[in-house]
């Protein structure tokens, strides 16, 4: 059986932290621990018009990519509330595909 | 959306509900639904059918439950027990309340007349809509108040957009009037959105909703970025125009001078529906490019590529921000911008701006209510007459004048203050807040509506009304507060916690009891049901059952005589043309057309002050975690933003031997403020951005602390009075300020 994961466009992740909210109050996960976490680059000039300023949430050990609302048809929390919409769920095959056509600024993370 | 809004789940149940603060944000009116068990909020999921949030939610409603229930919450209404900031309170029913209120609002309306009690509002939550009606029909006083210097935020845009479209709110184009969004066969995405002054990804402005942004980019809108901070979203821009503070208007200017003088202009809108063009054309020519980057820092060849984009591709949708209210100058740039988008061929255009009617539902009955008071009455709202440009857009007094009268008792003396969802000490909408603080001493008596404790009710309250959250009332939340509504959502009460009335409780039944004649509705569905109807046609159940309306939308309206009272085509200003030049500015004394004025203060015009105070000052930008003074006690958000935040070049850093972390303060000849600095070099190495809305729940209540209000205040720097010669915009984007460690 083919494996899950958790694609993030961030170009799109607007570093809103919503995803770290919302994973947590589905699992009841205590202040200071984390099912995702967001993380940031920048900001940085690389040149005299172009920046790099990057968003990008991590899945933690304590992620089961919400196995419970996942198996009653829903979406994960986090990829459900994300509000850039820059988190995706799904099949490993299906989100390389993505990845691929999207072509920028695209991770995927197996937890 | 289902048709059904209450869902029982094994033994707990959900309701449907669309936001606006408290807490939480303006009349967006994202969907969701809310948990209940035992009586509690235990969890808030986003709505997936709702066709605007379509699931998404941000931290502040992910975190509701902790605001509903807060510990530190006041839930029922109180008395004073102790001197006024000593903040010691007893609790008392809802009819001794209204007893101790009715008592002292006739006895002081009787000696003093109904002119001296004053209703103060605060910016953007529901109470919006209510606090001009317990102020005209259930009080009935003249004097209702949004105490923000030059009115800067919002108010200015709807006047200027009424003298010179004569029409509501103009909003870009999101698609959301309709139901299919973006796939709607007339809609079209714009090729270039310009944000000027304004980041909505936090701010969700006045009910557009910010992330809409980042679906048009997805489908292939680009942003142009006029900001003097480079923020993430201008990372993702095709442009970047980082101004100077305050020099908004020369680029406006100069852009229509490239646009006209290289003829890009849309001649067929201009030659029917545009007045003034000659005399605009005259003006700009004192504003060429190289001009204008002398002014405004920008590169003159990026004025002229920028200006060349906005013209050639359509449409091109100009989103203007809260810098066109708080800058003295700023009736003249929203004159131009608006100007930009005529002359450009962009109004009312699938793509372009939207325009409404000026006002309609709640936000057309809120002001109607001045009906009630008599004109002998009305003559004697303050400041309306020294302010005509601002008295006849608003239906308030004129925020400056207010604090000259409370000072000096004229033209007479103010005696009550009803302070509903405004905690304006703090630096959220007040400019001084320390001279209000004093000036407001003077007042007998006080009721404070809000949903905690804060500064402000501390300092003032006699009366403290407890308001409920979104969660525990019914409503309807109205995008742009009825002044281009874009959807009308339906507010469900899911639950209660204690025993707290919201604003159109109060005012109905206060109301009741001062003028029942204004208040025959028995209850809040009997009023929502009569103001639905008749412009609309259904009542508040179908609402709810609904979820959401969306109107539709019609475009070209002025093509089609849809804009104008007399359903003549055209706009509905004096000339029924969009006013290029001005024909009311020019009869209140101003120039007609937009022109450029430098900052009250800036290394420019305050050379010899710049050499103290060598920083240009900005502040305002928001944040995810809260709304304005909100949620400062929600430990979810405190944790993701723990201290208010200054952001400094490294450069000007380390000139001044300031290290990320370090808490400086900002002084300047108004006032001081101390902040944590952030090291970053998206900002310019001559200004610092500071946030506002800070105090510190955590800290003691009763004076001198007053919650550590004085301590972060950032509009202490921010001068009184300061404004532009129609009574609109004030420096709150652009002042001096030093900058030093604070040890
Ligand atoms: S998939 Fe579920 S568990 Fe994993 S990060 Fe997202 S919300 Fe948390
Ligand atoms: S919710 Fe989405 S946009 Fe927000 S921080 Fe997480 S990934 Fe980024």
């Amino acid at each position: 059986m083919s494996r899950n994961g958790l694609l993030i466009d961030y170009e799109y992740c607007t570093g809103c932290h919503s995803c770290e909210v919302a994973c947590r109050n589905e699992h009841n996960i205590p202040r200071g621990k984390w099912g995702i976490k967001l993380t940031e680059v920048g900001p940085w000039q690389v040149n005299g018009e172009e920046w790099e300023w990057d968003y990008i949430p991590v899945p933690t050990v304590l992620c089961d990519l919400c196995k419970e609302r996942v198996a009653k048809g829903e979406k994960p929390s986090c990829v459900h509330h994300c509000l850039g919409q820059a988190m995706e769920y799904g099949t490993l095959e299906e989100l390389a595909k993505k990845m691929e056509s999207k072509g920028k600024k695209v991770a995927l993370f197996i937890p | 959306m289902k048709k059904e809004w209450k869902e029982q789940q094994n033994g707990c149940y959900t309701v449907r509900t669309c936001g606006w603060s408290p807490p939480g944000d303006h009349p967006v009116g994202c969907g969701m639904k809310l948990h209940i068990k035992d009586g509690r909020l235990v969890k808030v999921e986003g709505d997936a059918e709702h066709p605007i949030s379509q699931g998404r939610l941000c931290v502040r409603c992910l975190s509701l439950p902790e605001y509903v229930h807060h510990p530190q919450r006041i839930t029922h209404p109180m008395k004073r027990v102790g001197e006024r900031g000593e903040n010691k309170w007893q609790q008392i029913s809802w009819d001794e309340a209204w007893d101790i209120i009715v008592e002292k609002t006739n006895a002081i309306k009787k000696n003093y007349g109904a002119e001296s009690i004053i209703v103060f509002g605060g910016t953007g939550r529901e109470a919006c809509l209510y606090y001009y009606p317990l102020g005209f029909a259930s009080l009935g006083t003249p004097n209702v108040c949004y105490p923000l210097s030059g009115w800067s935020c919002y108010g200015p845009r709807c006047a200027i957009t009424d003298y010179i479209l004569g029409a509501g709110y103009p909003e870009i184009d999101f698609a959301g009037h309709f139901p299919d969004r973006y796939d709607n066969p007339e809609y079209k995405v714009p090729e270039y959105i310009v944000l000027w002054g304004k980041m909505p990804l936090m701010s969700n402005p006045d009910g557009f909703y910010g992330h809409s942004l980042i679906d048009m980019m997805k489908r292939g809108a680009k942003i142009i970025s006029v900001d003097p901070r480079i923020n993430w979203l201008s990372t993702r821009a095709a442009h970047r125009l980082q101004l100077r503070p305050g020099t908004d208007t020369a680029l406006a200017l100069g852009l229509l001078h490239v646009i006209i003088n290289e003829d890009l202009y849309d001649h067929e809108f201009v030659d029917k529906w545009c007045y003034g063009f000659d005399e605009l054309k005259e003006r700009v020519q004192e504003y060429p490019p190289e001009r204008v980057e002398e002014i405004t820092w920008v590169k003159k060849e990026k004025i002229v590529e920028v200006a060349r984009l906005i013209a050639k591709s359509k449409p091109t949708a100009i989103q203007w921000g809260l810098a066109v209210d708080e800058n003295p100058n700023g009736v003249q740039l929203g004159h131009a911008i608006l100007a930009i988008s005529a002359i450009t061929g962009n109004l009312d255009v699938p793509g372009g701006i939207t325009l409404g009617p000026p006002a309609t539902l709640l936000g057309k009955w809120r002001v109607e209510t001045r009906s009630e008071l008599s004109e002998e009455l009305w003559e004697k709202r303050i400041g309306a007459k020294e302010w005509p440009a601002l008295s006849m857009a608003l239906a308030t007094t004129h925020p400056d004048e207010t604090l000259d009268t409370l000072e000096t008792g004229k033209p007479y003396k103010l005696r009550m203050g009803w302070f509903n969802s405004s905690n304006f000490i703090t630096p959220t909408n007040s400019a001084q807040p320390d001279r209000w603080y004093r000036a407001l001493k003077s007042l007998e008596f006080n009721v404070v509506q809000d949903c905690f404790m804060t500064p402000t009710a501390v300092a003032f309250a006699d009366i403290f009304l407890p308001l409920p959250t979104f969660a525990e009332h019914d409503g309807v939340v109205i995008t742009h507060f009825g002044r281009n509504a874009i959807f009308v959502g339906a507010m469900n009460k899911a639950f209660e916690v204690g025993e707290c009335k919201s604003d159109i409780e109060v005012c109905i039944e206060l109301g009741k009891r001062l003028n029942p004649e204004a208040w025959p509705w028995n209850s809040v569905e009997e009023f929502f049901d009569d103001q639905l109807k008749p412009e609309l046609g259904f009542d508040f159940n179908d609402l709810r059952e609904m979820g959401i309306y969306q109107p539709g939308y019609t475009y070209r309206k002025h093509e089609k005589g849809l804009l104008r009272a007399d359903g003549e085509p055209g706009f509905n200003t004096v000339t029924g043309k969009v006013e290029l030049s001005s024909t009311l500015f020019e009869m209140w004394g101003e120039d007609p057309l937009p022109y450029y004025k430098e900052p009250f203060y800036s290394p420019v015009s305050t050379p010899e002050l710049a050499k103290e105070y060598p920083l240009i000052l900005t502040t305002g930008a928001r944040t995810f975690t809260s709304f304005h003074s909100e949620h400062r006690q929600i430990s979810t958000l405190r944790e993701i933003t723990p201290d208010p935040i200054m952001e400094i070049h490294p450069d000007t850093a380390a000139n001044l031997g300031i290290k990320e972390g370090d808490w400086v303060y900002m002084e300047n000849m108004f006032g001081k403020a101390k902040e944590k600095a952030h090291l970053t070099p998206t900002i310019h190495p001559k200004v610092v951005h500071a946030a506002h809305g800070w105090w510190y729940p955590e800290k003691p209540a009763a004076e001198p602390s007053l919650f550590g209000v004085w301590e972060s205040n950032i509009n202490t720097l921010i001068p009184h009075k300061h404004i532009g010669k129609l009574g609109f915009g004030a420096p709150f984007k652009s002042i001096l300020c030093k900058v030093y460690k604070t040890e």
